[in-house]
C-alpha cells in the first residue's frame, strides 16, 4: 500500500501536463499539408451530378464539379457570373420559325430562347484512369470484357492516369445524361418542358435501351441529337429552350448543368464495373478545386486539392472589407478537407468545441437545443456567446439559406381544403392558433424568422416590417407585429361552422389529421406540441405518421388534410417560391412529378404567376408579386411557419465563413491558420485525470481487505 | 363516459384471468403449495411480490380506457359525442397531471421554466427572464414560501398515506386473526411486518405522488412541457405489458409444441426441433426489426383501419410483442419439450399408456401439470428481460410507437438533453428510477422462484 | 470427430434453406418489389415508368419462384428467388437497395467491429470469471451475500444507461478519450471506453451466473475433500472447481463466438464505430432489405456455426464426452 501511495504523485506529476491530447478523433496530418476537417451527417446516396440534388450530396459534389456558371461569393443580393464560360451566356429570342427576334421583342412573340455558352479554354479534368492512354492513343481502360478488368476493384487501382481538356460536347454529354431513363434524373421531367425537343430525346434513348441486351449497359450519347442542343464548336456550345424563361439562366449554376466526359461514362460502363461499386455515382470526375481520394462513406470522404485546376482567384475586395487579406489571392487555401461521417449531432458538437472540427457543421449549424445553452446566452441585446465561447474566439455567421417551412392544407381535402368563405376562415383561425413563434423558440432555439408571406427574406419580393407582415394572423402593435388573440381564432372558427371545435350541424367534435413522416421518439415532443396548438381553439388533432418515402408520395397523391413541409431554394428568385402555389403544378392532379402539393388552384393567382415568371425583377413584377402574396394571405393555403435562421460556428483558425444562400461550392474559400489550431486544440483538451487516479485508488482499496479476507478464510478450519 | 377496449386491454384482462387459473391449479397441488411457501416465507419475497403487484396494479387501471362525453352544444342534436382522447382510470387518479403543461423544461419542484424568454412588465416593457410556471405552486400567496408549503404538503400527504395503510393494515389482522381462528395459522408462515411495511411505503409513495403531484412538478416538465412523472407512471403499462404479452402471446404454441413434440417423438419433434432451430437461429434484433419494419409497411398502406393514432399505436404495441414473443419462444419450447421427455418415460406415464388412456388425457392429467414451474420460471426471468430489451428497441427505433409513454423513449431523448447545460437530468432520472425499481424487484423475485421451484440450483440449460 | 462436423455442416443446409425462405416471405412476398420502389424512389412522384426502371436496375423485374419465359434451368435461375436468396449460399450478396456492393461493405466493416466485439468479449469473460470466484472464495458469508445484491442492480440497469453515463463522464466531461468515432490507424484510443462499459454493464448478468455455476460445484463432495485434505482456497478454485464449471459456461460462451462477427448494435451506433453493427441499423433504418436479408443469412450460419463449436468445445472441456 505504502509503494503505491508513493507511486501516485508521480502519476499526477508526469501525466499532469502532456504534450499532445489523448481525445484527439482525426488523423494525424502530412506535415506541411493545409487539412480542413469537418463532418457530415448523411453518407451521399448519388454522387452523380445528373442525379445528385440534396444539400449534403452538395457538399461533396458542387467542390468537385463545375457547372458554366457560379454566384458571386460575397455580393449580395445575389450575382450570377461565369465560372468555366469567357463571360455570361448570350440569349437570343426566336420565333415559332426559328427566326431571330430583336432583344426588345414582345413577349408574345417569343417562341424559343438560345442560350449561347463560350467556355475557357485550357480548362483541364482532374488525373484520372478513364483519361489514360497508351502510345498509341487508345484508352488504357477502356475494357470490353468483365475478364480485363478483374483485377480493379476501386478507383486507386489504376496505374495510369491521364487528363484531358474541357470542351463545349462534354456539358452536351451531361444534358443528355439525364434524357436517359437509366440515370433517373431528378429533372427530367422539367427539363422536358424547357428544353426543345428533349422528351424526343428520351423517348429515343429509351427505344435504343430497350433492344440492348443488358439494359444497363454503356449507349454513346453523342449519337442522339435534337434541337435543344447543339455543339457549335469545341467550345461553345447553344441550348435552346421553349418561349421565355429568365430564370433559366439560374439553373446553369446548378450542378445537373456540369460537364461530363463521355470518355468517362464508357469508362464506369466497362463490364462488371458497376458490382464493384466503381461507377459515376461513387467516383466523381470533374474539373473544380477539388477531387475525391477517399469515397467511403462508413467513415470519411477526402477532396484532395486537383493538381489540375485552373487558375481562380478570391473575388476583389477593398482594403476595408475583412476579406482583404484574401483579396484575389489565388484558389483554393486548403490542401485537403476531410470529412468525417457523423451521425449525431451530440458528438459532433462535442468535437467541435474541443477544436477537432473546424466548423459546426456543413449542411447543417448542428447547435440543436443539446448545445444551444453552452454556446448562446442572451444579452442585453438579444442573443450573444456565452463566455466561455468568446474565450474560445468562436466566429459565428448566420445562414442565409433562403427556405420556408410550412404546414400546408390540402385544398382538395373536404374538411379543410375548398375556396369558400367557411373552409377559408377554418384555415385562418388555425394559422392563427398555430403558433410558429413558439415552435422556434421551443424546437430552434429562437434561430428563426416567423414567415408572413411564401416568399423568404434574400429573395427579391420579401418584405420588411410594417409592408410585410400577416394581416389576416397579425395585428401590426407597437411597431411590431402580434398575433391575433385565442378568442378571434375561435371566433373564426364559430364562422366557420365549427362553434368550440364542435360540427354546429352533428355536435362531432372536429377532428384533422397532420401527416408526419417521423418515426424516431425524438421527435414526440414536437407531435405534443402540435396536438397543442390545435386544442387550443378546441381542434382534435390526430397524427398519421409514416416514413418519410411515403409521407412524400401521400403528399403528392393528394392524401393528406394538413402537412409539414419545406422548401429550399434552387435559386434566388420569386418564382421559385411562387410556383409552389401555381394551380397547374399540383402534383394530385396533373399525377406527375411537381411542387405543388397543397393542390393550390386560384384563377387569379396562377393569372398573375404566369406574368412574372417571364419577366426579370422590375419594381413592375414586386406590384404584381405583392398581390400574390396577399391573395395566398386570404386563402391561405399555408400556415406560413418560418424560415430557419441557424447561426454556424467557426473556430477561430477559420477564415471566409460567410455563408451563401445558394452557392455549394465554398470550400474553395475557405481557409484555415494550423498552427492557431494545434496550439488551441492543446488548450482546450488538458486530460482529468483524477478520476483514473481515484477509480484506481478505488480498485486498491477495495483488493486490501478481500486479501486480508481471504488470508483469515484460509486459516479458517471447516 | 363510454368505454373503450383496445387490443392490448383485452389481452391484459385475459391474462390476468390466466393467472389467476394458473395460480389455482397450482394451489391445489400441495407440493407447489411448498414451493410458494418458500417463496413467501422470505421477506424479500413478500416485498418484492408487493413492489411487483403495486407496478401491475397500476399497468391495470391504466388499461381501463373510456372516453370522456363532450358537452351538448345543442338541444336539437340528442346523440351524445365523445373526445377522440382516451382516458384512462389511471388518468382520472392522477388528477391534473396530465393537463398541467407548462412551455417547455423546469426543473422538479420548480417554480419557474427552466430558460429565460421573453416576457412583458405591467407596463409592457419586454425584458427577458424566468417565466413563472402556470400550474406549480399555484395554490400559494408568496411563492418564497414554498419549500415550507412542500414540506407541509408532503407532511400531509404522508400522514393520509400512513392513515389509510393502518387502515389496510388494521381490515387485513382482522381478516387473518378470523381465518386463523378457523383454520390453523395457515398463513403464518409469511413475514407479514416486512409486508406491511413494504405496503405502506408504497401507498405513502403513491399519496405523496398523487397529492403533491398535482401541486408541483415532481420530476419537473419535458421539452413540451408535460409532467415527467405522469409521462413515467404512463409508461408502466408500457413496460409491465411488454414484459408479460410477449410470452403470453407465443405461450399457447410453446406449449402445444415443446410438449408435442416431447412426447410424441418422431416426426413431430423433428419438425418441431427443425422449426425452433430455425427461428432461433436468425438474429434476433434483425428478425424483430424486419418484422416491425414491414408491419410499419402494412400499417402505411392500410391506413383506412386505424382511425386513431392510439389504435395505430396499439396495433404496432402489440405486434411488437408478437414478434418478441417469436423470438424468446424457441427456449421455453426447448425446454418444455425436454422435460416432457423425460416425464414421459416415467413409470406412471407409461403405466397410463398401458391401461389405454388417451393422448390428451395423459398430456392434460400428467405431463401439463408437471411442466408448470417451467412456465412459470420462463415467464418471470422473461419479465424483467423484455422491459430492458423495450429500451433498447425503442432506441434503434424499432420499438413501440413514439406517441406511447414508454421508458425506452424516454431514455433516447434524455441522452440529448442530459448534454445541455445546465443539464437535464430529470427525464432520465425518472424513467431510471421506475425501470430499476420494477426490473429490480422482478429479478430478485424471479431467483427465488427459481430457488424454489427448479430442481437444479443453477439456471443454464440443457444443450441438444 | 469429422466424420461428426460434416453430418452436423449437412443439418444445418435445411435450416439455411429455412432461413432463406422465411426472409424470402417477408422481403418478397410481404413486402412486394414495388413497394421497395415507392419507398426508395420518394424523392419524385412516381410514376409506373420509374418504378419499372428502378426494378430492373435492382433485377427486381423478374418473378418470384418461376420464369415461364425462359426455357431449361433458366426458369428457375431468372428469378427474384434464385437471385437475391439462393445467391446467399455461395455468399454473393449483390447489391444493396442503394447501390452499393454488399459483400464489399461487409469486408471493410467486419474488422471495426471484431475489432471492439473480440476484446470486449475476452476482457468480459475474464473479468467475469474471476469476479465470481473471487465472490466464490467468500461463499456463504456477508460478502457473498451483498455482491449477489450489486450484481442483481447492475443488470437490473438498462443497457442505455450505462452507455449515456459512460460517454458522459469518460468523453466529454473528462476528456480521457475521443467522444466517438473509429481510425483504423489507432483504434484502442476508440475503443477502450466502449470495452470498459460494455465490460462493466456485462458483470451483473455474467458474473451471477458463473458464481451459480462455481456454487453448484463447491457444494459437491470432491470440492470439500479437496478442502478437507488441505488444498488451499486458490488451488481448490482454479484447480478443481473452474475446470468442473466449463462445460456450463462453454454452453452460453462459445455459441456466440462467432456471431462476434455481427458487431453490437447499440454500442456501435453510440460511438460512431463503423463496424456491421451500425451497418445493420443504418439499414434497418433506412429500410435497406438487401442489406438486412444479407445480415440475416450471415447471422444464422454464425449461429449454427456455433452451435457445432460449442460441441467440439465440449469435448475440449470433458475427455468424458464423445462426438458421434
Amino acid at each position: 500500500m505504502r509503494r503505491i501511495l508513493a507511486i501516485l504523485p508521480i502519476i499526477i506529476s508526469t501525466t499532469g501536463c502532456i504534450d499532445k491530447p489523448w481525445n484527439n478523433p482525426n488523423p494525424t496530418a502530412k506535415a506541411g499539408e493545409i487539412v480542413y476537417y469537418s463532418s457530415f451527417s448523411l453518407r451521399p446516396k448519388h454522387l452523380d451530378p445528373a442525379r445528385s440534388y440534396s444539400t449534403d450530396e452538395g457538399l461533396f459534389v458542387d467542390q468537385i464539379y463545375e457547372p458554366p456558371l457560379q454566384y458571386h461569393y460575397l455580393k449580395r443580393p445575389y450575382e450570377l457570373i461565369p465560372l468555366t464560360l469567357e463571360s455570361m451566356p448570350r440569349e437570343t429570342y426566336l420565333d415559332a420559325n426559328g427566326k431571330v427576334l430583336p432583344s426588345t421583342a414582345a413577349t408574345d412573340s417569343i417562341a424559343y430562347t438560345r442560350y449561347t455558352l463560350t467556355l475557357k479554354k485550357g480548362i483541364q479534368y482532374q488525373p484520372h484512369p478513364a483519361f489514360a492512354k497508351n502510345e498509341d492513343g487508345q484508352y488504357l481502360y477502356h475494357f470490353d470484357s468483365e475478364h480485363e478488368g478483374r483485377q480493379y476493384t476501386t478507383l486507386y487501382d489504376f496505374e495510369e492516369t491521364g487528363t484531358k481538356q474541357l470542351t463545349a460536347r462534354d456539358y452536351v454529354y451531361q444534358i443528355k445524361r439525364m434524357a436517359d431513363p437509366k440515370n433517373l434524373s431528378p429533372i427530367k421531367s422539367l427539363l422536358e418542358t424547357y428544353i426543345v425537343e428533349f422528351s424526343d430525346l428520351n423517348k429515343q434513348i429509351k427505344f435504343s435501351r430497350e433492344n440492348l441486351k443488358d439494359k444497363n449497359s454503356w449507349i454513346d450519347l453523342e449519337d442522339f441529337n435534337i434541337a435543344g442542343l447543339n455543339i457549335v464548336n469545341d467550345y461553345t456550345y447553344e441550348i435552346t429552350i421553349n418561349g421565355l424563361y429568365p430564370q433559366f439562366k439560374y439553373w446553369l449554376a446548378m450542378r445537373f448543368f456540369s460537364p461530363l466526359p463521355k470518355e468517362a461514362d464508357r469508362f464506369y460502363h466497362n463490364p462488371g464495373f458497376k458490382k464493384k461499386n466503381i461507377s459515376l455515382d461513387w467516383y466523381p470526375v470533374g474539373t473544380a478545386a477539388f477531387m475525391l481520394t477517399k469515397n467511403d462513406p462508413n467513415s470519411e470522404m477526402v477532396l484532395e486539392r486537383n493538381p489540375n485546376f485552373h487558375e481562380e482567384r478570391f473575388p476583389s475586395v477593398s482594403e476595408s472589407s475583412k476579406f482583404y487579406r484574401f483579396s484575389e489571392k489565388k484558389l483554393p487555401f486548403i490542401d485537403k478537407a476531410i470529412f468525417r461521417l457523423e451521425k449525431e449531432a451530440l458528438p459532433l458538437f462535442t468535437k467541435f468545441s474541443q477544436g477537432y472540427y473546424d466548423r459546426s457543421g456543413e449542411t447543417h449549424a448542428n447547435i440543436g437545443s443539446h448545445s444551444f445553452d453552452q454556446v448562446f446566452s442572451f444579452g442585453a441585446d438579444g442573443i450573444e456567446l456565452t463566455p466561455d465561447m468568446q474565450e474560445k474566439n468562436i466566429q459565428l455567421e448566420q445562414d442565409e439559406k433562403p427556405a420556408i417551412y410550412y404546414t400546408g392544407f390540402n385544398m382538395l381535402d373536404p374538411v379543410v381544403g375548398g375556396y369558400d368563405e367557411k373552409s377559408r376562415k377554418l384555415r385562418q383561425a388555425i394559422s392563427i392558433a398555430y403558433n410558429d413563434q413558439e415552435y422556434v423558440d421551443i424546437f430552434a432555439n429562437g434561430q428563426g424568422k416567423e414567415a408572413h408571406s411564401p416568399i423568404p427574406p434574400g429573395i427579391p419580393g420579401y418584405q420588411e416590417g410594417v409592408k410585410g407582415y400577416n394581416p389576416i394572423v397579425f395585428d401590426w402593435e407597437q411597431d411590431r407585429p402580434i398575433r391575433k388573440s385565442i378568442d378571434y381564432a375561435k371566433e373564426l372558427l364559430a364562422k366557420a361552422g365549427y362553434p368550440n371545435g364542435r360540427d354546429e350541424k352533428t355536435g362531432k367534435p372536429l377532428v384533422l389529421y397532420i401527416d408526419m413522416s417521423a418515426s424516431s421518439s425524438s421527435s414526440t415532443p414536437i407531435l405534443d406540441w402540435k396536438r397543442k396548438q390545435f386544442e387550443k381553439i378546441g381542434i382534435q388533432l390526430e397524427f398519421r405518421i409514416t416514413d418519410y418515402n411515403r409521407f412524400k408520395e401521400k403528399v403528392r397523391q393528394g392524401n393528406t388534410q394538413i402537412f409539414s413541409w419545406g422548401w429550399l431554394a434552387d435559386y434566388p428568385d420569386p418564382e421559385n417560391f411562387l410556383f409552389l402555389l401555381y394551380g397547374p403544378n399540383s402534383s394530385a392532379k396533373c399525377a406527375c412529378d411537381s411542387v405543388n402539393n397543397t393542390n393550390y388552384d386560384n384563377p387569379e393567382f396562377n393569372a398573375l404567376y404566369e406574368k412574372i415568371k417571364v419577366m426579370e425583377n422590375s419594381p413592375k413584377r414586386l406590384k404584381l408579386i405583392e398581390k400574390m402574396v396577399e391573395i395566398s394571405r386570404i386563402d391561405a393555403p399555408w400556415i406560413f411557419g418560418y424560415t430557419p435562421q441557424e447561426f454556424y460556428l467557426n473556430n477561430q483558425w477559420v477564415s471566409n465563413n460567410k455563408r451563401h444562400g445558394v452557392a455549394g461550392n465554398l470550400l474553395k474559400y475557405t481557409h484555415i491558420d494550423p498552427e492557431i489550431r494545434e496550439k488551441n486544440q492543446m488548450k482546450y483538451n488538458q486530460p482529468n485525470i483524477a478520476p483514473l487516479i481515484a477509480g484506481t485508488g478505488l480498485f486498491f482499496a477495495l483488493i486490501i481487505p478481500a486479501a486480508t479476507a481471504y488470508r483469515r478464510r484460509q486459516k479458517e478450519t471447516i | 363516459m363510454k368505454p373503450v377496449i383496445l387490443w392490448s386491454d383485452l389481452l391484459i384482462f385475459i391474462l390476468i384471468v390466466f393467472i389467476s387459473l394458473f395460480l389455482r391449479g397450482m394451489a391445489k397441488n400441495p407440493q407447489v403449495r411448498t414451493k410458494w411457501k418458500q417463496v413467501f416465507s422470505k421477506k424479500l419475497g413478500v416485498s418484492t411480490f408487493i413492489i411487483v403487484c403495486a407496478y401491475v396494479f397500476i399497468a391495470f387501471i391504466d388499461s381501463l380506457h373510456f372516453q370522456k362525453a363532450l358537452p351538448n352544444i345543442d338541444q336539437h342534436i340528442t346523440e351524445t359525442r365523445y373526445e377522440t382522447k382516451l382516458t384512462s382510470v389511471l388518468d382520472l387518479a392522477l388528477g391534473e397531471m396530465n393537463t398541467n403543461i407548462e412551455r417547455t423544461y423546469s426543473y422538479p419542484f420548480s417554480l419557474k421554466s427552466y430558460s429565460k424568454s421573453m416576457l412583458k412588465d405591467d407596463s409592457g416593457n419586454l425584458y427577458r427572464d424566468f417565466e413563472r410556471l402556470n400550474h406549480a405552486g399555484t395554490h400559494i400567496d408568496n411563492d418564497k414560501n414554498y419549500v415550507s408549503d412542500i414540506i407541509w404538503q408532503s407532511a400531509v400527504s404522508i400522514f393520509f398515506g400512513l392513515f389509510l395503510s393502518l387502515f389496510i393494515i388494521g381490515l387485513h389482522k382482522i381478516w387473518l386473526i378470523r381465518s386463523n381462528g378457523q383454520n390453523h395459522n395457515v398463513y403464518n408462515y409469511i413475514p407479514w411486518n416486512t409486508a406491511y411495511i413494504t405496503l405502506t411505503c408504497v401507498v405513502i409513495l403513491v399519496a405523496w405522488m398523487l397529492h403533491v403531484g398535482n401541486l408541483y412538478h415532481i420530476l419537473g416538465t419535458d421539452m413540451s412541457g408535460n409532467d415527467v412523472l405522469y409521462k413515467t407512471l404512463k409508461g408502466i403499462r408500457t413496460g409491465v405489458l411488454i414484459g408479460t404479452l410477449a410470452t403470453l402471446i407465443m405461450l399457447p404454441i410453446a406449449i402445444l409444441l415443446g410438449i408435442s413434440a416431447g412426447y410424441f417423438k418422431g416426426w413431430i419433434d423433428d419438425g418441431v426441433q427443425y422449426l425452433y432451430t430455425t427461428l432461433s437461429s436468425i438474429p434476433s434484433i434483425l428478425l424483430i426489426a424486419a418484422s416491425v419494419l414491414l408491419f410499419d409497411v402494412y400499417i402505411n398502406n392500410n391506413q383506412q383501419l386505424f382511425e386513431l393514432g392510439i389504435e395505430k399505436a396499439d396495433a404496432r404495441f402489440l405486434a411488437l410483442c408478437f414478434i418478441l414473443g417469436v423470438t424468446s419462444w424457441a427456449t421455453l419450447c426447448r425446454l418444455l419439450r425436454a422435460e416432457t421427455l423425460k416425464i414421459s418415460q416415467l413409470d406412471y406415464v407409461q403405466a397410463a399408456h398401458a391401461f389405454g388412456v388417451g393422448h390428451a388425457r395423459i398430456i392434460l392429467r400428467h405431463i401439463l401439470p408437471n411442466v408448470g414451474h417451467i412456465i412459470l420460471i420462463t415467464f418471470i426471468l422473461d419479465f424483467s428481460m423484455l422491459i430492458l430489451a423495450e429500451a433498447v428497441l425503442s432506441y434503434i427505433g424499432i420499438g413501440v410507437d413514439p406517441s406511447m409513454a414508454s421508458w425506452g423513449n424516454m431514455i433516447n431523448l434524455a441522452r440529448s438533453e442530459l448534454a445541455r447545460e445546465p443539464t437535464i437530468w430529470w427525464t432520465l432520472a425518472g424513467a431510471f428510477t421506475f425501470m430499476f425499481t420494477l426490473v429490480l424487484a422482478a429479478n430478485l423475485f424471479s431467483d427465488l422462484v427459481q430457488d424454489a421451484f427448479d430442481p437444479r440450483t443453477a439456471n443454464g440449460g440443457h444443450h441438444d | 470427430m469429422l466424420s461428426y462436423i460434416i453430418r452436423r455442416t449437412l443439418y444445418a443446409i435445411p435450416i439455411l434453406i429455412g432461413v432463406n425462405i422465411l426472409t424470402f416471405v417477408l422481403f418478397f412476398v410481404i413486402n412486394s418489389p414495388d413497394d421497395m420502389a415507392r419507398a426508395h424512389l420518394g424523392d419524385k412522384y412516381i410514376t409506373e415508368e420509374d418504378i419499372d426502371n428502378w426494378k430492373i436496375q435492382k433485377g427486381y423485374d423478374k418473378p418470384l419462384f418461376i420464369n415461364s419465359s425462359e426455357s431449361g434451368f433458366d426458369k428457375f435461375s431468372e428469378t427474384i428467388f434464385f437471385n437475391n436468396s439462393l445467391k446467399l449460399f455461395v455468399f454473393d450478396f449483390g447489391q444493396a437497395d442503394d447501390g452499393r456492393n454488399i459483400t464489399a461493405d461487409i469486408k471493410q466493416r467486419m474488422w471495426p467491429s471484431l475489432a471492439f466485439a473480440l476484446p470486449n468479449f475476452i476482457v468480459g469473460l475474464v473479468i467475469n470469471i474471476c469476479v465470481a470466484l473471487l465472490v466464490i472464495m467468500f461463499r456463504g458469508t456477508k460478502l457473498d451475500q451483498t455482491a449477489v445484491a450489486i450484481f442483481v442492480s447492475l443488470l437490473s440497469i438498462s443497457y442505455l444507461f450505462y452507455i449515456i453515463v459512460g460517454q458522459y463522464f469518460f468523453a466529454k466531461t473528462w476528456k480521457l478519450v475521443p467522444i466517438s468515432g473509429y481510425l483504423p490507424s489507432e483504434p484502442w484510443k476508440f475503443l477502450i471506453l466502449p470495452i470498459l462499459i460494455g465490460v462493466i454493464s456485462g458483470i451483473g448478468q455474467g458474473a451471477r451466473l458463473y458464481r451459480t455455476f462455481f456454487l453448484e460445484e463447491a457444494g459437491k463432495d470432491y470440492a470439500r475433500t479437496a478442502r478437507a485434505k488441505g488444498v488451499t482456497e486458490i488451488q481448490l478454485l482454479f484447480k478443481h472447481i473452474l475446470p468442473n464449471a466449463l462445460i456450463p459456461i462453454l454452453t452460453g460462451v462459445v455459441v456466440v463466438i462467432p456471431i462476434l462477427f455481427m458487431g453490437a448494435l447499440v454500442m456501435e451506433s453510440f460511438f460512431g464505430i463503423p463496424g456491421l453493427g451500425s451497418y445493420m441499423l443504418d439499414a434497418i433504418r433506412s429500410q435497406d432489405f438487401a442489406i438486412v436479408r444479407s445480415m440475416v443469412f450471415i447471422g444464422s450460419v454464425l449461429y449454427i456455426i456455433g452451435l457445432i463449436l460449442t460441441d467440439i468445445s465440449y469435448t475440449w472441456a470433458d475427455p468424458r464426452v464423445r462426438l458421434s
